[in-house]
C-alpha cells in the first residue's frame, strides 16, 4: 500500500495545473456580470443580473404603507420573496413556496434590511420580489445583487451598495486556494461555500453563510476572497447604475442613491 | 484581463439532461516559449528553448513537437526517455489522456512536471485563438484533431509575429492517424508519424525500441538499450531450420564484438547465435575499449557503435579472422551471486545504482535500491534480479527490513532540520503554561537497557476520605510530550507518519522519530527535566477511579528503573523511601485494577515471548531464555490501560467522528474449532461464548503437575485470536469499539508517543480537547483518519513480522552447528508433521512424519504409529539443530527423539556424541572471533 497520505479531497479537481478553473477562469476572477436597471415598468423599481448562467429577475414595490399587524412604530418593514422558475434547472421541478426558498426569502431579508435607511419610512413596507430564471450556482448571490439594483431604481435609501458573492476552496499543489464566485458545478463537487453579502464601501458585513464545515484554518483567506469579490462587484453594480442614470456623476461613490 | 465571451458546450448522460456550462475564453495564456516577442511572460516562465536542437535528422531546423493523443497513450515509454524535448501538450490532449487512461495520465503529469524535460502544457482550450466549436454532425475526435492542427497553425503564426523569417522555431506536428496527416499538410502543418520521427533521431540508440509496435516481440524487455532478443519460438525455428546456433560446429571460438554484440548475455549462459556472413568477421579487437567507469550504458553503446563501424572489416585470409555474430536469444540463464561494489548514482536520491562486479566477464548490474547510502564503499553480493545479499548479519537485518517493507533509510536533512538544537532545554515561558510536577516524586520503570522512556508513573496517599470511609489516592502517568515538537505537517510529522512505528530487531531498533528526540528530548530519563503529558486520577483504595485529569506538564523523574530493580526495592522491606511507597501503592492498586479486569472478562493470554543474550563483541546471539515477567511488568501494564482507557472515553465523547481508537473483534467461532477439540482431548470442555466465560474456562483447566499446560492452553488461545486494529471512531460503530482482549468497550493507545505514530495523533487530538494546542484541518479531515488508519495497521502488522523474521535469524545463527536436546509440546497435528513448542526458547516448527510410518486421523487430530499415538498437548523430547543447506532459506530441523519409534527417532547416545563434538566446536571458534571481528573492520574500511 503506499504510505502517501494525499487522500482526495473535495474541490481537488476544481484546479488544472495550470491553474485555471473548469470553465477557464482564474481562482480570483468572477464570472460574467451584465445587469439592467428598470426592466419592468409596473414595479417601483426592477433590475435584471446574469451572473454567469445564473440569471434573476428583482422588483421593488414601496414603501408602501404596512398592513396593520405588521407594521412598525419607527422603522420599515421589509417583505421579500425568492423563488426559482420550474425552468431554472437542468431537471424542471415545480419549486414555488419550497421551503428552501422559504428559507432563502429569510435571509435576503435580513441582508435587505441591513442595508436600507430604515428609519425614514416609519409604519411603512417595502416589497422585495425576486425570480430566479436560471441557476448555475449562487442564486442567492445573484439575488442579493439584482434586489440591490432595484432598490437603487425605486430610489429607497440605502446606506451602501449591498453586493454578495460566493467563495469556495480548492488544493493546487496541496495548498489551499479558495474560489471566487463558484458555478455550480464547483459548488456540487467542492467543500464548502461560503457566501458573504456586504457593503464594502463601508466595510461591513450584513449575512455570511456557509454550507458545511470548513476547518477554521481556511476561513480567513476563504472569507477574504469572498469580500474581495464584493467589491469587485460593486464596481460593476455601480458602473450599471451610472449608464442607467445616463450622467455622470460627481459625487463620491458612498453617497449613491440618497 | 479577461475576455466575456461565453460559450456553451452541451453534455448527455444518462436521462438525458441538457447541461449548460460556461466556457471562458482569454488572451492572457502564454505559449511558453522563450522565442515568443508577443506573450507577457515573466523570466521563470519560459519552458520551451528559444532555439531548440533538433535531434531529428528529418527537421534540421529548431522545432517544437505537438503530440495528438494516440501518441500519448502509445508512446508514453518513448516520452519518458530523456530525448524527446520541447514538446507543447495541448490541454485538449491532456484531457482525452485523462479520460482514457490514469496511468498514462499520471505519467504525462509527471514528464511535463519535470522541468528539465521542456514540456509544456499549453491551455489551448481556453485560448481565444485556439478553441474551436464543434461542428454539427462533426464527431468528437475529429473535433478534437482539428483543435490540434488549429493549435499547430496558431503556434506557427503566432511565433512569426515580430521574429525574422526562419529566426523562430517551427512546429513539427506527430501523429499516427494518416487522415490527419493529409488533413494537415494540407493545411501547411509540418508533421510525420512517431515511428518515423524517432527513427530518425540521432543520439538516443535506445529511443527506437522503446517505441510501441503493437506487436511487442519481447514484451519483458525492460533493458531497450539492446537490440531485443528472439522469441523462443523464433529461436527454434532458427536452431532448427539453419542452426546457426551450433557452435561446435565451428573451430574457433566466435567472436562477440561489443556490447550490443553481447546483448546482455552473461557468462555462462546458455545462448543463440546468430553468424554474420563469412565477409564481416572481424578480427579480435585492436581497439581496445575504454571502460569508462561512470557512463550510463546508453552512452557507452553510442560509443560503440562508432568505433566499431570504423574497424573495417579486415581481408580475406588473415589468419586472426574469427568467426562473429551476436547473440540473438537467451536459451537459459545461468546466473548465480555476484560479488562486487555499488557505485552510487551520481544523483543523490537516485534509487538506481550499478553494481560493478569483481569478475569482469560479468556485465555491470542496475540495482534499484534505496540502500546506497548503506551499500556505499562495502563489497556486496548481488544475486540478479534480486536484493543484495550479504553475508553479514547487518545485510539479513536489511533483508528483513526490506522484506517487510520497513521504511530504514537515514532520516533526511529537511526532517533533521525540524528537530531543535542538541542542548535544548525546557525555556521559562513553556514552564509556565504547563502544570509544574518537578515536585513530584515520579519514577519509570522500564526493561533493561531501554533508552526510548515513554512512560513514568507516580503515586501518594491524599488527605481526608471519601464520602465511603475509604482512603483517597493521587496516581499520575506522564507520557513524553513528543507533539511539542513533532508538529503537524512538517517534514518530521510526515517521516514519522509514514513510518508510523518503531520497529525492534534483535540488537537494533528503527526509531520512528530521529534518536535525538527518541532518546534524549522526549525519552523521561531520570533526574532530568522533561515535558509530559499528564493523565491523573483520583483513586480510592479499591481502585475505582473519582476523578480523571489530562494536562500538560513538566516533570523530572526521581528514577528511572528496570522492572527487576522495581520489583526489588518493592520487596525490600528496609526501604522506605518516597519512591518505593510510591511503588507499593501502585503495585497495591494495580493488582486491585488487575483483578476488576479479569473479573469483567478480560484475557490473560500468553505468547512464548524470548530474550537473547548478545555477545559483547560479535553482537552474535549467544543465549536464548524466555522472558521473565515480574509483578512490576504488570504494574506498568495496568496503569498503562487506564490511561489509554481514559483517552478512549475522552476522545470519543470529543471527537464522535475522527478519534483515533483501537479494536479487538471477537474472533468468529469457527477459529476455535480445532483448539477445543484439542481441550477435550485433555479432558477440558472450554466455554468461548463470551470473552469472560473464556476467561473463566481457561482459568479452571489445569493438570496439577504440568504447570506448563495451561500456559501452553493460553498460548494457542492466543492463535484464535483476531489481530486488534486501529480505526477513526466515525467509521464504526459504538458497538464495534468493544476491545474483546482488554474486555472493555473502548480502548486507544496513548502512552507510546516516541515508538507509536497512532499515540502522537492521539496527543494532538487531546490536546485539542483540552484547549492546550489547537486542532489542524487534517486532523479532523475523517477521510485523511481513515487513511493514517490504514496506514497504521499495514505498519504495526510489518514491523510484527520483521520482528518475527529477526527472532527466527537470530535463532538461526545461535544454533548453527549446536545441537540441542529439549523437551517439546505438541501444538498443533497436522497431516504430515505436528507442529512442537520448545518452551524453554520459545521456539516452534514442524516435525515431520513420514505417511508410510504414521497414519493421520482427521476427525480425532491425532497421528499414529503403533502403539504411540502423538496429539495436541503431548510432551515430547526433540532433537533441534540447523539444516543450512539451502543458505537463503535456513531452517530449524526437528527430530523425536522420545517416544522412541524404531526407525524413526534418533538415538540419544548419538545425540550425545555430536553434543560434545559441537562444544568442542564452540570453543574453537571463540577462540577465533577476535580475529574474525577484526578483519572484519579492516575490510570496511
Amino acid at each position: 500500500m503506499s504510505s502517501d497520505f494525499n487522500v482526495k479531497r473535495p474541490g481537488l479537481e476544481l484546479l488544472s495545473s495550470q491553474g485555471l478553473r473548469l470553465d477557464g477562469r482564474r481562482p480570483n476572477e468572477l464570472r460574467r456580470i451584465q445587469c439592467k436597471l428598470g426592466v419592468f415598468t409596473q414595479p417601483d423599481g426592477s433590475a435584471y443580473i446574469e451572473q454567469g448562467n445564473t440569471k434573476v429577475l428583482a422588483a421593488v414595490y414601496g414603501p408602501h404603507q404596512a398592513s396593520k399587524s405588521k407594521s412598525l412604530q419607527d422603522s420599515v418593514v421589509i417583505n421579500c420573496q425568492y423563488s426559482m422558475a420550474t425552468f431554472s434547472t437542468g431537471e424542471r421541478k415545480k419549486r414555488s413556496g419550497g421551503r428552501k426558498s422559504e428559507a432563502i426569502s429569510m435571509q435576503l431579508t435580513q441582508a435587505i434590511t441591513t442595508a436600507i435607511k430604515k428609519e425614514l419610512y416609519p409604519r411603512s413596507q417595502i416589497d422585495v420580489y425576486l425570480e430566479v430564471l436560471q441557476a448555475d450556482g449562487g442564486a442567492y448571490s445573484a439575488s442579493v445583487n439584482a434586489a440591490t439594483l432595484a432598490l437603487i431604481d425605486a430610489g429607497i435609501p440605502m446606506k451602501a451598495y449591498l453586493c454578495s458573492c460566493t467563495a469556495s476552496i480548492a488544493w493546487k499543489d496541496g495548498k489551499p486556494e479558495p474560489l471566487v464566485d463558484v458555478s455550480h458545478v464547483e459548488e456540487s463537487a467542492g467543500g464548502s461555500v461560503l457566501t458573504v453579502s456586504s457593503l464594502p464601501s463601508i466595510n461591513s458585513v450584513a449575512w455570511v453563510d456557509m454550507s458545511q464545515r470548513l476547518h477554521a484554518d481556511y476561513l480567513s483567506v476563504v472569507m477574504k476572497r469572498a469580500m474581495q469579490g464584493c467589491r469587485d462587484i460593486e464596481v460593476i453594480l455601480d458602473k450599471a447604475v451610472r449608464e442607467h442614470l445616463g450622467e455622470s456623476w460627481t459625487m463620491s461613490d458612498d453617497a449613491v442613491a440618497i | 484581463m479577461w475576455t466575456t465571451k461565453t460559450f456553451l458546450t452541451k453534455t448527455k448522460r444518462g436521462n438525458i439532461i441538457k447541461i449548460v456550462r460556461e466556457h471562458y475564453l482569454r488572451d492572457d495564456l502564454l505559449c511558453g516559449s522563450a522565442a515568443c516577442n508577443t506573450c507577457p511572460h515573466k523570466d521563470d516562465e519560459f519552458v520551451l528553448d528559444g532555439k531548440p536542437n533538433s535531434i531529428c535528422t528529418l527537421y534540421a531546423y529548431p522545432h517544437y513537437l505537438i503530440l495528438d493523443t494516440n501518441v500519448v497513450l502509445h508512446q508514453i515509454d518513448v516520452l519518458e526517455e530523456d530525448a524527446l524535448s520541447n514538446v507543447i501538450i495541448l490541454q485538449t490532449v491532456l484531457e482525452e489522456v485523462k479520460h482514457q487512461n490514469t496511468a498514462i495520465y499520471q505519467r504525462l503529469l509527471e514528464i511535463i512536471a519535470n522541468k528539465k524535460r521542456k514540456f509544456y502544457s499549453f491551455v489551448n482550450e481556453h485560448h481565444k485563438d485556439t478553441y474551436i466549436e464543434r461542428n454539427p454532425g462533426e464527431k468528437q475526435n475529429d473535433r478534437n484533431d482539428r483543435a490540434i492542427r488549429k493549435a499547430a497553425v496558431w503556434y506557427e503564426t503566432h511565433l512569426s509575429i515580430n521574429s525574422v523569417v526562419g529566426q523562430f522555431p517551427k512546429i513539427v506536428l506527430l501523429t499516427d492517424d494518416e487522415n490527419n496527416r493529409k488533413i494537415a499538410q494540407e493545411e501547411g502543418i509540418v508533421c510525420c508519424s512517431i515511428k518515423d520521427y524517432v527513427e530518425n533521431v540521432t543520439g538516443f540508440i535506445g529511443l527506437v525500441d522503446k517505441l510501441s509496435k503493437n506487436v511487442a516481440p519481447e514484451a519483458c524487455s525492460k533493458d531497450a538499450l539492446y537490440p531485443a532478443h528472439l522469441t523462443p519460438a523464433q529461436i527454434h525455428e532458427g536452431i532448427r531450420g539453419e542452426g546457426t546456433a551450433v557452435v561446435n560446429g565451428f573451430e574457433k571460438p566466435i567472436l562477440l564484438q561489443g556490447h550490443s554484440g553481447i546483448n546482455r548475455a552473461v557468462d555462462g549462459d546458455s545462448i543463440a547465435v546468430e553468424i554474420f556472413p563469412e565477409e564481416e568477421w572481424r578480427r579480435p579487437m585492436d581497439i581496445v575499449l575504454e571502460d569508462k567507469a561512470d557512463d550510463d550504458p546508453g552512452d557507452q553503446l553510442e560509443e560503440e557503435a562508432v568505433l566499431l563501424k570504423n574497424t573495417k572489416p579486415v581481408q580475406q585470409g588473415d589468419d586472426e579472422i574469427t568467426p562473429t555474430g551476436r547473440v540473438v536469444g537467451i536459451i537459459r540463464r545461468k546466473w548465480r551471486q555476484y560479488c562486487g561494489i555499488l557505485m552510487r548514482s551520481k544523483f543523490p536520491g537516485a534509487t538506481r545504482h550499478l553494481f560493478v562486479p569483481a569478475e569482469k566477464r560479468i556485465p555491470r548490474v542496475r540495482i534499484e535500491t534505496r540502500q546506497s547510502d548503506v551499500l556505499a564503499n562495502q563489497r556486496i553480493l548481488v544475486a540478479l534480479d534480486s536484493w543484495p545479499r550479504n553475508s553479514d548479519k547487518n545485510a539479513e537485518n536489511e533483508v528483513i527490513l526490506l522484506e517487510h517493507d520497513v521504511p530504514h533509510a537515514r532520516f533526511s536533512e529537511a526532517v533533521l532540520a525540524c528537530l531543535p538544537p542538541d542542548d535544548w532545554t525546557i525555556p521559562e515561558e513553556e514552564i509556565k503554561k504547563r502544570v509544574d510536577l518537578r515536585s513530584e516524586c515520579i519514577c519509570s520503570v522500564d526493561p533493561p537497557g531501554c533508552t526510548d522512556i515513554d512512560d513514568a508513573l507516580h503515586a501518594k496517599a491524599l488527605p481526608g476520605k471519601t464520602e465511603d470511609g475509604l482512603k483517597r489516592f493521587e496516581v499520575g502517568v506522564h507520557i513524553a510530550d513528543v507533539t511539542h515538537f513533532v508538529r503537524p505537517n512538517t517534514a518530521l510529522d510526515k517521516e514519522a507518519a509514514n513510518r508510523s512505528t518503531t520497529v525492534y530487531l534483535v540488537g537494533r531498533r528503527i526509531d520512528m522519530v530521529p534518536d535525538l528526540l527518541s532518546s534524549n528530548l522526549c525519552s523521561l530519563r531520570g533526574g532530568e527535566e522533561r515535558l509530559a503529558f499528564s493523565c491523573v486520577w483520583e483513586v480510592d483504595e479499591n481502585a475505582n477511579i473519582l476523578h480523571t485529569k489530562f494536562h500538560k506538564s513538566v516533570i523530572k523523574s526521581a528514577a528511572a528503573m528496570t522492572y527487576e530493580e522495581a520489583q526489588i526495592a518493592i520487596d525490600d522491606k528496609s526501604r522506605n523511601d518516597a519512591i518505593v511507597s510510591s511503588l507499593r501503592i501502585l503495585n497495591t492498586l494495580a493488582k486491585k485494577l488487575n483483578r476488576k479486569r479479569l473479573d469483567n472478562g478480560a484475557l490473560s493470554l500468553s505468547s512464548p515471548e524470548i530474550r537473547f543474550q548478545m555477545d559483547s563483541e560479535t553482537h552474535d546471539p549467544v543465549e536464548v531464555q524466555a522472558k521473565k515477567i515480574l509483578d512490576t511488568n504488570s504494574m506498568v501494564e495496568e496503569f498503562m490501560l487506564l490511561a489509554n482507557i481514559s483517552v478512549a472515553q475522552r476522545l470519543a465523547a470529543e471527537f464522535p467522528q475522527c478519534a483515533l481508537l483501537r479494536r479487538h473483534p471477537a474472533p468468529p467461532p469457527a477459529n476455535f474449532h480445532t483448539f477445543l477439540k484439542a481441550a477435550k482431548q485433555q479432558g477440558f470442555d472450554l466455554d468461548v461464548s463470551t470473552n469472560k466465560a473464556f476467561s473463566k474456562s481457561l482459568d479452571s483447566a489445569v493438570i496439577p503437575g504440568r504447570p506448563f499446560f495451561n500456559t501452553l492452553l493460553r498460548i494457542m488461545a492466543t492463535r484464535c485470536m483476531q489481530q486488534a486494529q486501529y480505526f477513526s471512531s466515525g467509521s464504526k460503530t459504538v458497538e464495534e469499539y468493544y476491545h474483546y482482549g482488554l474486555a472493555c468497550p473502548i480502548y486507544t493507545h496513548f502512552t507510546s508517543p516516541i515508538r507509536r505514530y497512532a499515540d502522537v495523533i492521539v496527543h494532538r487530538l487531546l490536546a485539542a480537547s483540552i484547549g492546550c494546542d489547537v486542532t489542524h484541518a487534517t486532523l479532523l479531515d475523517t477521510k485523511v483518519a481513515n487513511s493514517v488508519c490504514d496506514n497504521l495497521n499495514y505498519r504495526h502488522r510489518q514491523a510484527q513480522y520483521a520482528g518475527r523474521a529477526s527472532v527466527t535469524m537470530n535463532t538461526h545463527i545461535l544454533f548453527n552447528k549446536r545441537v540441542e536436546v529439549e523437551l517439546a509440546s505438541v501444538l498443533a497435528v497436522k497431516r504430515n508433521a505436528v507442529h512442537v513448542l520448545i518452551p524453554k526458547y520459545g521456539l516452534e516448527g514442524p516435525l515431520y512424519l513420514p505417511s508410510d510410518k504414521f497414519t493421520y486421523n482427521e476427525e480425532e487430530h491425532i497421528q499414529t504409529c503403533g502403539d504411540v499415538v502423538l496429539k495436541t498437548f503431548d510432551e515430547l523430547t526433540v532433537r533441534l539443530s540447523l539444516d543450512s543447506s539451502n543458505l537463503q532459506h535456513r531452517k530449524l530441523v526437528f527430530e523425536l527423539v522420545k517416544p522412541h519409534i524404531p526407525g524413526f527417532s534418533v538415538d540419544v547416545m548419538e545425540v550425545e556424541d555430536t553434543k560434545k563434538e559441537t562444544e568442542k566446536d564452540q570453543k574453537k571458534r571463540k577462540e577465533e572471533t577476535p580475529a574474525k571481528s577484526a578483519s572484519k573492520k579492516s575490510k570496511k574500511k
